[in-house]
């Protein structure tokens, strides 16, 4: 297979464009996919340090090295989860990443917060691990984004997870949900730092082949709590669409939030206020995040079954 | 050859040589799941293997994410 610019030996094909790139004019097609996500929802300035929140996996850290590459000012942001051995490997990714290029990386423990690490919390709440966990960790980047200043996060999150989060939430007409499914959610609050998504152009294969190519050392071995998520059915489902139909996942998302996306924003009207506990933004008068944290305490100590 | 799977991590020997796209297909892995590496090199699926190649068959997919947009 040959790249499409320059005729040389390719490293991968993207059926959905259908062509196939060298390494270096894979990266070139990459960093551009990056530059006009950033572009066409003016995500942030060069003025702005950008929180990049990062895991340690391949999507995260490629953003973090795309933006780097770019010249933007960044610090990252890790969460350790208290999941075991993966959270400490996850971790001294990104140590070692953000050390080998000279970056400042926060460190926010999620026990400290919540008061038991996931774990704990998903044996403690029995409710869908992951639920807990991105629930925490959409707290605590705004949070530590609020405590030390930036003005917006970054997340790693890709074609094939908005894809799948779009599918899960239609498979369920969350109409709530659909408003706030963008590439760029603004700050609507003093206290809402503004949250974007840079890769959402760009699928797994696409920032995985990135990450090796530019030699970042992530952690490919999936989160133990992973096995069986409902989002895991959800992308395989997808990728047995994309392999029948290359293009399906870019025209799923891509059409939803050029044509039906704005339909339903018209529709949410939500009043924000602060947690009377924590003093951040919340829709209720106790934040999910409050609520879970009380939880959990109960539970933990026994108060309450 | 040698081909070394993830999630868990194990190893299989495959005889003969084949093209990776038929090679994933006998394995039951849908090619834009995984990146195929041999000699630290990202195989295309058209790419033919065998013989003594080491390959890696590295999945893609982050696992399990809240649902929540």
């Amino acid at each position: 297979m040959k790249c499409r610019k320059c005729g040389g030996s390719a490293a991968l094909e993207l059926r959905r464009h259908n062509a196939a790139f060298c390494p270096p004019h894979f990266i070139e097609f990459f960093r551009k996919q990056v530059a006009d996500a950033v572009h066409r929802y003016r995500m942030f300035s060069r003025e702005e340090i950008i929180m990049v929140a990062v895991s340690g996996g391949k999507d995260s850290l490629a953003l973090w090295d795309v933006l780097i590459e770019d010249g933007y000012r960044t610090a990252g942001l890790y969460l350790d989860l208290g999941i075991f051995d993966y959270s400490k490997e996850s971790r001294a990714k990104c140590e070692a990443f953000a050390a080998a290029r000279g970056q400042t990386l926060h460190v926010e423990r999620v026990a400290d917060a919540v008061g038991a690490p996931i774990p704990v919390v998903q044996q403690a709440t029995r409710r869908p691990t992951c639920s807990a966990c991105g629930l925490s960790k959409r707290y605590l980047m705004n949070r530590a984004a609020l405590e030390h200043g930036y003005t917006v996060v970054a997340t790693g999150h890709n074609l094939d997870d908005e894809a799948a989060t779009l599918f899960g939430s239609v498979m369920h007409w969350q109409t709530d949900a659909l408003p706030r499914q963008s590439p760029a959610l603004p700050s609507t609050h003093p206290k809402l730092v503004r949250r974007v998504k840079p890769l959402y152009r760009l699928s797994e294969l696409e920032t995985a082949a990135y990450a090796f190519l530019r030699g970042i050392d992530y952690i490919v071995e999936e989160c133990p709590f992973a096995q069986g998520a409902t989002s895991i059915a959800h992308k395989e489902v997808l990728n047995r669409l994309e392999e029948a139909s290359p293009g399906s996942k870019h025209n799923f998302l891509f059409g939803f939030l050029d044509r039906a996306r704005p339909a339903f924003e018209r529709a949410e009207d939500v009043a924000l206020q602060e947690c009377a506990s924590c003093g951040q933004v919340t829709t209720g008068a106790v934040c999910a995040f409050c609520k879970l944290a009380d939880l959990v305490k109960r539970r933990t100590s026994g108060e309450t079954p | 050859m040698k081909v070394i799977l993830r999630n868990p991590r194990r190893e299989i020997d495959v005889d003969g040589k084949r093209r990776v796209k038929e090679l994933l297909g006998e394995l039951g892995i849908l090619p834009s799941t995984v990146l195929v590496i041999r000699d630290n090199e990202l195989l295309t699926s058209d790419a033919v293997v065998g013989g003594d190649d080491v390959l890696e068959v590295r999945p893609v997919m982050s696992g399990g994410r809240d649902a929540t947009p």
